[in-house]
Protein backbone atom coordinates (compact mmCIF):
# COMPACT_ATOMS: atom_id res chain seq x y z
CA UNK A 1 0.00 0.00 0.00
CA UNK A 2 1.32 3.42 -0.93
CA UNK A 3 0.96 5.41 2.24
CA UNK A 4 3.54 8.02 1.53
CA UNK A 5 2.46 11.03 -0.55
CA UNK A 6 5.30 10.97 -3.07
CA UNK A 7 4.71 7.32 -3.91
CA UNK A 8 0.99 7.90 -4.14
CA UNK A 9 1.43 10.86 -6.50
CA UNK A 10 3.76 8.79 -8.70
CA UNK A 11 1.28 5.93 -8.75
CA UNK A 12 -1.62 8.26 -9.61
CA UNK A 13 0.30 10.05 -12.36
CA UNK A 14 1.47 6.77 -13.85
CA UNK A 15 -2.02 5.29 -14.06
CA UNK A 16 -3.95 8.44 -15.11
CA UNK A 17 -5.02 8.19 -18.73
CA UNK A 18 -3.36 10.94 -20.73
CA UNK A 19 -5.10 13.14 -23.26
CA UNK A 20 -4.80 11.60 -26.77
CA UNK A 21 -1.88 13.72 -28.01
CA UNK A 22 -1.74 12.58 -31.64
CA UNK A 23 -5.50 12.95 -32.15
CA UNK A 24 -5.54 16.36 -30.41
CA UNK A 25 -2.58 17.57 -32.52
CA UNK A 26 -4.19 16.41 -35.76
CA UNK A 27 -7.50 18.10 -34.94
CA UNK A 28 -5.71 21.29 -33.87
CA UNK A 29 -3.72 21.27 -37.11
CA UNK A 30 -6.79 20.75 -39.29
CA UNK A 31 -9.11 23.25 -37.57
CA UNK A 32 -6.40 25.83 -36.86
CA UNK A 33 -5.15 25.48 -40.43
CA UNK A 34 -8.68 25.86 -41.78
CA UNK A 35 -9.20 29.06 -39.75
CA UNK A 36 -5.91 30.51 -41.03
CA UNK A 37 -6.69 29.47 -44.61
CA UNK A 38 -10.13 31.06 -44.36
CA UNK A 39 -8.53 34.23 -42.95
CA UNK A 40 -6.08 34.28 -45.87
CA UNK A 41 -9.07 34.01 -48.22
CA UNK A 42 -10.70 36.96 -46.46
CA UNK A 43 -7.50 38.98 -46.84
CA UNK A 44 -7.50 38.30 -50.57
CA UNK A 45 -11.17 39.22 -50.78
CA UNK A 46 -10.75 42.51 -48.90
CA UNK A 47 -7.73 43.43 -51.03
CA UNK A 48 -9.76 42.54 -54.10
CA UNK A 49 -12.30 45.11 -52.92
CA UNK A 50 -9.53 47.68 -53.17
CA UNK A 51 -8.30 47.91 -49.58
CA UNK A 52 -4.68 48.58 -48.60
CA UNK A 53 -2.89 45.48 -47.24
CA UNK A 54 -2.65 46.82 -43.66
CA UNK A 55 -6.30 47.85 -43.58
CA UNK A 56 -7.37 44.51 -45.07
CA UNK A 57 -5.30 42.60 -42.47
CA UNK A 58 -6.87 44.57 -39.62
CA UNK A 59 -10.33 43.91 -41.03
CA UNK A 60 -9.57 40.18 -41.19
CA UNK A 61 -8.80 40.21 -37.44
CA UNK A 62 -11.97 42.17 -36.75
CA UNK A 63 -13.98 39.68 -38.81
CA UNK A 64 -12.55 36.67 -36.91
CA UNK A 65 -13.17 38.35 -33.53
CA UNK A 66 -16.73 39.18 -34.56
CA UNK A 67 -17.46 35.65 -35.78
CA UNK A 68 -15.99 34.13 -32.60
CA UNK A 69 -18.01 36.44 -30.36
CA UNK A 70 -21.14 35.59 -32.36
CA UNK A 71 -20.50 31.83 -32.15
CA UNK A 72 -19.70 32.15 -28.44
CA UNK A 73 -22.93 34.08 -27.87
CA UNK A 74 -25.11 31.49 -29.57
CA UNK A 75 -23.40 28.69 -27.65
CA UNK A 76 -21.60 27.00 -30.54
CA UNK A 77 -17.97 28.00 -30.06
CA UNK A 78 -17.29 25.89 -26.97
CA UNK A 79 -18.39 22.78 -28.88
CA UNK A 80 -16.02 23.58 -31.74
CA UNK A 81 -13.21 24.30 -29.26
CA UNK A 82 -13.83 21.02 -27.43
CA UNK A 83 -13.13 19.27 -30.73
CA UNK A 84 -10.36 21.55 -31.97
CA UNK A 85 -8.39 22.33 -28.78
CA UNK A 86 -5.39 24.46 -29.64
CA UNK A 87 -6.77 24.80 -33.18
CA UNK A 88 -9.22 27.45 -31.99
CA UNK A 89 -7.18 28.57 -28.97
CA UNK A 90 -4.03 29.74 -30.71
CA UNK A 91 -5.47 32.01 -33.46
CA UNK A 92 -7.15 35.27 -32.44
CA UNK A 93 -10.38 33.24 -32.06
CA UNK A 94 -9.13 31.88 -28.72
CA UNK A 95 -8.55 35.37 -27.40
CA UNK A 96 -11.95 36.60 -28.60
CA UNK A 97 -13.67 33.66 -26.93
CA UNK A 98 -11.72 34.21 -23.69
CA UNK A 99 -13.11 37.75 -23.53
CA UNK A 100 -16.66 37.18 -24.79
CA UNK A 101 -17.36 34.06 -22.68
CA UNK A 102 -16.89 35.81 -19.29
CA UNK A 103 -18.81 38.83 -20.60
CA UNK A 104 -21.86 36.64 -21.25
CA UNK A 105 -21.36 34.59 -18.12
CA UNK A 106 -21.13 37.44 -15.61
CA UNK A 107 -24.03 39.62 -16.71
CA UNK A 108 -26.07 38.26 -13.79
CA UNK A 109 -23.74 40.15 -11.44
CA UNK A 110 -24.35 43.45 -13.28
CA UNK A 111 -22.44 45.54 -15.80
CA UNK A 112 -19.94 46.99 -13.30
CA UNK A 113 -19.13 44.25 -10.77
CA UNK A 114 -19.94 41.43 -13.20
CA UNK A 115 -19.06 42.16 -16.82
CA UNK A 116 -16.78 45.11 -16.05
CA UNK A 117 -14.75 43.44 -13.35
CA UNK A 118 -14.59 39.95 -14.78
CA UNK A 119 -14.48 40.34 -18.58
CA UNK A 120 -10.68 39.93 -18.56
CA UNK A 121 -10.58 37.20 -15.91
CA UNK A 122 -9.14 34.75 -18.46
CA UNK A 123 -7.55 37.06 -21.05
CA UNK A 124 -6.18 39.46 -18.39
CA UNK A 125 -2.80 37.75 -17.99
CA UNK A 126 -2.31 37.74 -21.77
CA UNK A 127 -3.12 41.44 -21.98
CA UNK A 128 -0.97 42.43 -18.98
CA UNK A 129 2.12 40.44 -19.88
CA UNK A 130 1.63 41.01 -23.62
CA UNK A 131 1.64 44.79 -23.14
CA UNK A 132 4.52 44.59 -20.65
CA UNK A 133 6.61 42.49 -23.03
CA UNK A 134 5.73 44.82 -25.93
CA UNK A 135 6.78 47.87 -23.90
CA UNK A 136 10.06 46.29 -22.85
CA UNK A 137 10.76 45.26 -26.43
CA UNK A 138 10.03 48.83 -27.56
CA UNK A 139 12.43 50.30 -25.03
CA UNK A 140 15.20 47.88 -26.06
CA UNK A 141 14.50 48.60 -29.75
CA UNK A 142 14.70 52.35 -29.08
CA UNK A 143 17.99 52.01 -27.15
CA UNK A 144 19.59 49.92 -29.90
CA UNK A 145 18.42 52.26 -32.67
CA UNK A 146 19.40 55.42 -30.82
CA UNK A 147 22.83 54.52 -29.46
CA UNK A 148 24.22 51.88 -31.81
CA UNK B 1 -15.20 6.73 20.92
CA UNK B 2 -15.90 9.44 18.38
CA UNK B 3 -13.93 7.60 15.74
CA UNK B 4 -16.06 4.48 15.98
CA UNK B 5 -19.08 3.24 14.11
CA UNK B 6 -22.08 5.03 15.60
CA UNK B 7 -24.97 2.60 16.03
CA UNK B 8 -28.17 4.62 16.14
CA UNK B 9 -30.26 3.92 19.29
CA UNK B 10 -33.19 3.00 17.06
CA UNK B 11 -33.57 2.75 13.27
CA UNK B 12 -34.10 6.02 11.43
CA UNK B 13 -36.43 5.34 8.51
CA UNK B 14 -35.88 7.00 5.15
CA UNK B 15 -39.60 7.64 4.87
CA UNK B 16 -39.51 9.44 1.56
CA UNK B 17 -37.22 10.91 -1.07
CA UNK B 18 -37.51 13.28 -3.96
CA UNK B 19 -35.22 14.07 -6.89
CA UNK B 20 -34.87 16.89 -9.42
CA UNK B 21 -32.35 16.59 -12.29
CA UNK B 22 -31.16 18.32 -15.43
CA UNK B 23 -31.94 17.15 -18.94
CA UNK B 24 -28.69 15.21 -19.40
CA UNK B 25 -29.15 13.29 -16.16
CA UNK B 26 -32.74 12.54 -17.19
CA UNK B 27 -31.47 11.23 -20.52
CA UNK B 28 -28.94 8.97 -18.72
CA UNK B 29 -29.27 5.30 -17.75
CA UNK B 30 -31.13 6.13 -14.49
CA UNK B 31 -33.45 8.78 -15.96
CA UNK B 32 -36.66 6.86 -15.26
CA UNK B 33 -35.95 6.87 -11.51
CA UNK B 34 -35.91 10.67 -11.15
CA UNK B 35 -39.06 12.60 -10.18
CA UNK B 36 -38.62 15.95 -11.92
CA UNK B 37 -36.41 17.39 -14.63
CA UNK B 38 -36.05 20.48 -16.77
CA UNK B 39 -36.69 19.29 -20.33
CA UNK B 40 -35.17 22.36 -21.96
CA UNK B 41 -32.14 24.19 -20.67
CA UNK B 42 -31.75 23.42 -16.94
CA UNK B 43 -32.64 27.01 -15.93
CA UNK B 44 -35.78 25.84 -14.07
CA UNK B 45 -37.35 29.12 -15.13
CA UNK B 46 -34.71 31.29 -13.42
CA UNK B 47 -32.46 34.00 -14.86
CA UNK B 48 -29.17 32.88 -13.23
CA UNK B 49 -27.68 29.41 -12.71
CA UNK B 50 -27.39 30.02 -8.97
CA UNK B 51 -31.11 30.74 -8.72
CA UNK B 52 -31.78 27.65 -10.85
CA UNK B 53 -29.88 25.52 -8.35
CA UNK B 54 -31.81 27.01 -5.42
CA UNK B 55 -35.06 26.38 -7.27
CA UNK B 56 -34.10 22.71 -7.65
CA UNK B 57 -33.67 22.38 -3.87
CA UNK B 58 -36.94 24.19 -3.27
CA UNK B 59 -38.68 21.78 -5.67
CA UNK B 60 -37.10 18.69 -4.08
CA UNK B 61 -38.13 19.64 -0.54
CA UNK B 62 -41.49 21.01 -1.69
CA UNK B 63 -42.46 17.86 -3.54
CA UNK B 64 -41.43 15.74 -0.55
CA UNK B 65 -43.65 17.82 1.75
CA UNK B 66 -46.44 17.88 -0.82
CA UNK B 67 -46.47 14.12 -1.35
CA UNK B 68 -46.32 13.37 2.38
CA UNK B 69 -48.90 16.07 3.18
CA UNK B 70 -46.63 17.13 6.04
CA UNK B 71 -46.49 20.77 7.13
CA UNK B 72 -43.34 22.76 7.90
CA UNK B 73 -44.12 22.35 11.60
CA UNK B 74 -43.96 18.55 11.26
CA UNK B 75 -40.25 18.71 10.39
CA UNK B 76 -37.78 19.16 13.26
CA UNK B 77 -34.87 20.35 11.11
CA UNK B 78 -33.49 20.75 7.61
CA UNK B 79 -29.87 19.81 6.85
CA UNK B 80 -28.75 20.94 3.45
CA UNK B 81 -25.66 21.72 1.41
CA UNK B 82 -24.36 22.53 -2.05
CA UNK B 83 -21.14 23.58 -3.80
CA UNK B 84 -21.70 27.32 -4.06
CA UNK B 85 -19.88 29.95 -2.04
CA UNK B 86 -21.26 30.15 1.49
CA UNK B 87 -23.87 27.48 0.68
CA UNK B 88 -26.29 29.93 -0.91
CA UNK B 89 -27.86 27.24 -3.10
CA UNK B 90 -29.36 25.76 0.06
CA UNK B 91 -29.89 28.93 2.08
CA UNK B 92 -31.86 30.71 -0.64
CA UNK B 93 -33.55 27.60 -1.96
CA UNK B 94 -34.97 26.67 1.44
CA UNK B 95 -35.77 30.21 2.58
CA UNK B 96 -39.48 29.72 1.99
CA UNK B 97 -39.71 26.87 4.52
CA UNK B 98 -40.38 27.66 8.14
CA UNK B 99 -38.11 24.89 9.43
CA UNK B 100 -34.90 25.11 11.54
CA UNK B 101 -32.01 25.02 9.03
CA UNK B 102 -28.42 23.78 9.16
CA UNK B 103 -26.18 24.54 6.15
CA UNK B 104 -23.55 21.90 5.35
CA UNK B 105 -20.44 21.85 3.23
CA UNK B 106 -18.85 18.51 2.45
CA UNK B 107 -18.30 18.92 -1.29
CA UNK B 108 -19.54 15.77 -3.05
CA UNK B 109 -19.86 13.99 0.31
CA UNK B 110 -22.64 16.33 1.45
CA UNK B 111 -25.47 13.88 0.79
CA UNK B 112 -23.88 11.32 3.12
CA UNK B 113 -22.92 14.03 5.62
CA UNK B 114 -26.56 15.19 5.68
CA UNK B 115 -27.81 11.62 6.16
CA UNK B 116 -25.30 11.11 9.03
CA UNK B 117 -26.19 14.32 10.84
CA UNK B 118 -29.90 14.16 10.00
CA UNK B 119 -30.27 10.63 11.32
CA UNK B 120 -28.31 11.48 14.47
CA UNK B 121 -30.57 14.50 14.98
CA UNK B 122 -33.74 12.47 14.42
CA UNK B 123 -32.44 9.76 16.74
CA UNK B 124 -31.58 12.15 19.55
CA UNK B 125 -33.95 15.11 19.26
CA UNK B 126 -36.67 12.94 17.75
CA UNK B 127 -39.22 13.48 15.01
CA UNK B 128 -38.63 14.03 11.31
CA UNK B 129 -35.65 15.61 9.58
CA UNK B 130 -35.15 16.49 5.93
CA UNK B 131 -31.66 16.17 4.42
CA UNK B 132 -31.26 17.89 1.08
CA UNK B 133 -28.43 18.73 -1.33
CA UNK B 134 -27.97 20.18 -4.78
CA UNK B 135 -25.38 20.81 -7.42
CA UNK B 136 -25.78 22.39 -10.84
CA UNK B 137 -23.30 21.86 -13.67
CA UNK B 138 -23.45 25.49 -14.77
CA UNK B 139 -23.11 27.15 -11.36
CA UNK B 140 -20.29 24.75 -10.44
CA UNK B 141 -18.45 25.39 -13.73
CA UNK B 142 -18.63 29.12 -13.05
CA UNK B 143 -17.33 28.71 -9.52
CA UNK B 144 -14.67 26.06 -10.00
CA UNK B 145 -13.59 26.23 -13.64
CA UNK B 146 -14.35 28.60 -16.49
CA UNK B 147 -17.28 30.67 -17.79
CA UNK B 148 -19.90 28.47 -19.46
CA UNK B 149 -19.12 29.40 -23.07
CA UNK B 150 -15.33 29.26 -22.71
CA UNK B 151 -13.88 26.85 -25.26
CA UNK B 152 -11.45 24.33 -23.81
CA UNK B 153 -10.67 20.65 -23.42
CA UNK B 154 -10.52 18.62 -20.23
CA UNK B 155 -8.32 15.64 -19.43
CA UNK B 156 -9.69 12.07 -19.30
CA UNK B 157 -9.58 11.96 -15.47
CA UNK B 158 -11.83 15.01 -15.06
CA UNK B 159 -15.35 14.53 -13.73
CA UNK B 160 -18.59 16.25 -14.71
CA UNK B 161 -20.72 18.06 -12.11
CA UNK B 162 -24.23 16.60 -12.01
CA UNK B 163 -27.23 18.90 -12.25
CA UNK B 164 -29.36 17.39 -9.53
CA UNK B 165 -31.03 17.99 -6.20
CA UNK B 166 -32.46 15.48 -3.77
CA UNK B 167 -34.28 15.55 -0.47
CA UNK B 168 -34.55 12.66 1.99
CA UNK B 169 -37.21 12.51 4.69
CA UNK B 170 -35.77 10.87 7.81
CA UNK B 171 -38.11 9.76 10.57
CA UNK B 172 -37.84 8.00 13.91
CA UNK B 173 -41.28 6.49 13.18
CA UNK B 174 -42.00 3.74 10.68
CA UNK B 175 -43.88 5.60 7.94
CA UNK B 176 -43.70 5.70 4.17
CA UNK B 177 -44.36 8.56 1.78
CA UNK B 178 -43.05 7.09 -1.47
CA UNK B 179 -45.13 6.85 -4.63
CA UNK B 180 -46.87 3.46 -4.77
CA UNK B 181 -44.57 2.10 -7.45
CA UNK B 182 -43.46 -1.17 -5.82
CA UNK B 183 -45.38 -4.08 -4.30
CA UNK B 184 -44.62 -5.25 -0.76
CA UNK B 185 -42.45 -2.25 -0.09
CA UNK B 186 -39.42 -2.81 2.15
CA UNK B 187 -38.80 0.43 4.03
CA UNK B 188 -35.14 1.49 4.02
CA UNK B 189 -33.65 2.60 7.31
CA UNK B 190 -30.35 3.91 8.57
CA UNK B 191 -28.88 1.85 11.39
CA UNK B 192 -25.25 2.92 11.54
CA UNK B 193 -23.19 5.91 10.49
CA UNK B 194 -19.44 6.50 10.52
CA UNK B 195 -18.13 10.04 10.11
CA UNK B 196 -15.21 10.43 7.74
CA UNK B 197 -11.75 11.72 8.61
CA UNK B 198 -10.02 14.10 6.17
CA UNK B 199 -7.15 12.41 4.34
CA UNK B 200 -4.64 14.27 2.18
CA UNK B 201 -2.24 12.19 0.08
CA UNK B 202 -0.79 15.18 -1.75
CA UNK B 203 -2.87 15.21 -4.95
CA UNK B 204 -3.14 18.80 -6.19
CA UNK B 205 -4.71 18.19 -9.61
CA UNK B 206 -8.34 19.39 -9.54
CA UNK B 207 -8.88 17.41 -12.74
CA UNK B 208 -8.24 14.18 -10.88
CA UNK B 209 -10.46 14.40 -7.83
CA UNK B 210 -11.08 10.65 -7.86
CA UNK B 211 -7.43 10.15 -6.91
CA UNK B 212 -7.70 12.81 -4.19
CA UNK B 213 -10.78 11.18 -2.62
CA UNK B 214 -9.97 7.46 -2.96
CA UNK B 215 -7.60 7.39 0.07
CA UNK B 216 -10.33 8.90 2.26
CA UNK B 217 -12.82 6.26 1.10
CA UNK B 218 -10.24 3.58 1.84
CA UNK B 219 -9.64 5.00 5.33
CA UNK B 220 -13.34 4.95 6.22
CA UNK B 221 -13.87 1.47 4.76
CA UNK B 222 -10.85 0.01 6.56
CA UNK B 223 -12.02 1.51 9.87
CA UNK B 224 -15.56 0.21 9.31
CA UNK B 225 -14.61 -3.34 8.44
CA UNK B 226 -11.90 -3.68 11.07
CA UNK B 227 -14.28 -2.51 13.81
CA UNK B 228 -17.43 -4.28 12.66
CA UNK B 229 -15.66 -7.55 11.91
CA UNK B 230 -17.91 -7.93 8.85
CA UNK B 231 -16.64 -8.77 5.39
CA UNK B 232 -17.61 -6.86 2.22
CA UNK B 233 -19.71 -9.76 0.92
CA UNK B 234 -22.08 -9.25 3.87
CA UNK B 235 -23.43 -6.33 1.83
CA UNK B 236 -25.38 -6.26 -1.40
CA UNK B 237 -23.57 -3.12 -2.41
CA UNK B 238 -20.79 -0.81 -1.26
CA UNK B 239 -21.58 2.34 -3.14
CA UNK B 240 -19.23 5.32 -3.21
CA UNK B 241 -20.19 8.71 -4.56
CA UNK B 242 -18.43 10.05 -6.48
CA UNK B 243 -15.00 8.65 -7.12
CA UNK B 244 -15.69 8.27 -10.83
CA UNK B 245 -13.92 5.70 -12.99
CA UNK B 246 -10.39 6.67 -11.93
CA UNK B 247 -11.01 6.92 -8.18
CA UNK B 248 -13.09 3.72 -8.10
CA UNK B 249 -10.35 1.74 -9.67
CA UNK B 250 -7.73 3.20 -7.28
CA UNK B 251 -9.98 2.38 -4.29
CA UNK B 252 -10.48 -1.24 -5.37
CA UNK B 253 -6.74 -1.68 -6.01
CA UNK B 254 -5.75 -0.30 -2.62
CA UNK B 255 -8.47 -2.13 -0.74
CA UNK B 256 -7.31 -5.41 -2.30
CA UNK B 257 -3.71 -4.60 -1.36
CA UNK B 258 -4.91 -4.02 2.22
CA UNK B 259 -6.68 -7.39 2.25
CA UNK B 260 -10.22 -6.11 1.64
CA UNK B 261 -11.71 -7.35 -1.61
CA UNK B 262 -14.60 -5.05 -2.43
CA UNK B 263 -14.49 -5.18 -6.23
CA UNK B 264 -17.40 -7.64 -6.51
CA UNK B 265 -19.80 -5.50 -4.48
CA UNK B 266 -18.45 -2.02 -5.19
CA UNK B 267 -20.10 0.50 -7.43
CA UNK B 268 -19.89 4.27 -7.73
CA UNK B 269 -22.65 6.82 -8.31
CA UNK B 270 -20.39 8.81 -10.64
CA UNK B 271 -20.12 5.76 -12.91
CA UNK B 272 -23.86 5.10 -12.93
CA UNK B 273 -25.53 8.40 -13.73
CA UNK B 274 -24.23 8.93 -17.28
CA UNK B 275 -23.38 6.77 -20.22
CA UNK B 276 -19.90 8.29 -19.89
CA UNK B 277 -18.47 6.96 -23.15
CA UNK B 278 -21.43 7.97 -25.31
CA UNK B 279 -21.89 11.42 -23.81
CA UNK B 280 -18.18 12.26 -23.34
CA UNK B 281 -18.32 12.61 -19.57
CA UNK B 282 -14.71 11.47 -19.11
CA UNK B 283 -14.30 9.90 -15.63
CA UNK B 284 -18.03 10.21 -14.79
CA UNK B 285 -20.29 12.36 -12.63
CA UNK B 286 -19.50 14.33 -9.50
CA UNK B 287 -21.00 17.06 -7.34
CA UNK B 288 -23.27 16.88 -4.29
CA UNK B 289 -26.23 16.09 -6.49
CA UNK B 290 -24.67 13.00 -8.07
CA UNK B 291 -24.61 10.58 -5.15
CA UNK B 292 -27.79 12.20 -3.80
CA UNK B 293 -30.01 11.62 -6.83
CA UNK B 294 -28.56 8.17 -7.54
CA UNK B 295 -29.26 7.14 -3.94
CA UNK B 296 -32.62 8.89 -3.55
CA UNK B 297 -33.85 7.93 -7.00
CA UNK B 298 -32.35 4.58 -7.94
CA UNK B 299 -30.82 2.87 -4.88
CA UNK B 300 -33.76 3.51 -2.54
CA UNK B 301 -36.14 2.28 -5.24
CA UNK B 302 -34.17 -0.96 -5.53
CA UNK B 303 -34.16 -1.35 -1.73
CA UNK B 304 -37.89 -0.73 -1.50
CA UNK B 305 -38.47 -3.30 -4.23
CA UNK B 306 -36.41 -5.81 -2.23
CA UNK B 307 -33.63 -6.16 -4.80
CA UNK B 308 -31.06 -4.60 -2.44
CA UNK B 309 -31.30 -5.32 1.28
CA UNK B 310 -28.19 -4.03 2.98
CA UNK B 311 -25.87 -1.39 1.55
CA UNK B 312 -23.01 0.83 2.65
CA UNK B 313 -23.23 4.30 1.17
CA UNK B 314 -19.97 6.27 1.27
CA UNK B 315 -20.22 9.91 0.28
CA UNK B 316 -16.79 11.09 -0.83
CA UNK B 317 -15.82 14.75 -1.09
CA UNK B 318 -12.80 16.74 -2.28
CA UNK B 319 -12.46 19.59 0.19
CA UNK B 320 -10.74 22.19 -1.97
CA UNK B 321 -11.66 25.63 -3.27
CA UNK B 322 -10.55 27.30 -6.51
CA UNK B 323 -8.29 29.51 -4.37
CA UNK B 324 -6.63 26.65 -2.49
CA UNK B 325 -5.90 24.98 -5.84
CA UNK B 326 -4.45 28.22 -7.30
CA UNK B 327 -2.26 28.56 -4.22
CA UNK B 328 -0.87 25.11 -4.91
CA UNK B 329 -2.31 23.36 -1.87
CA UNK B 330 -3.07 19.67 -2.18
CA UNK B 331 -6.66 18.41 -2.05
CA UNK B 332 -7.91 16.64 1.09
CA UNK B 333 -10.62 14.03 0.65
CA UNK B 334 -13.30 12.84 3.05
CA UNK B 335 -15.72 9.91 3.09
CA UNK B 336 -18.74 9.62 5.37
CA UNK B 337 -20.38 6.21 5.70
CA UNK B 338 -24.08 5.43 6.11
CA UNK B 339 -25.46 1.92 6.44
CA UNK B 340 -28.89 1.62 4.86
CA UNK B 341 -30.79 -1.60 5.30
CA UNK B 342 -34.21 -3.18 4.93
CA UNK B 343 -33.19 -6.47 6.49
Amino acid sequence: MHTDSENYKKYVNARAKKSPLAKDCLRAFLVGGAICTGAQGLLALYKGWGMEKDDAAALVSVTLVFLTALLTGIGVFDNIAKFAGAGTLVPITGFANAVSAPAIDTKGEGFVLGVGAKIFSIAGPVILYGITAGTLYGVIYWIINTFF
Amino acid sequence: MGQSIIKLPGPIYIAGASTVVGHEEFAGPLGEYFDFHDPKDDTFGMDTWEKAESEMQRMAVGSLLGRSKLKDGDIAALFSGDLLNQCTGSAYGLLSYNIPFFGLYGACSTAAEGLCLGSLYAATVGGRVISAVSSHYCSAERQFRYPMEYGGQRPPTAQWTVTGAAAFLLSDQRESYYPRDVENECLPRITEVMPGISVDRGISDANNMGAAMAPAALDTLMRYFSESGLSPDAFDLIVTGDLGAEGSSILCDFARAAGLDIAAVHTDCGNMIYDAAATDKHAGGSGCGCSAVVTAGYLLHEMRAGRLRDILFLGTGALMSPMSVQQGQSIPGIAHLVRITTA
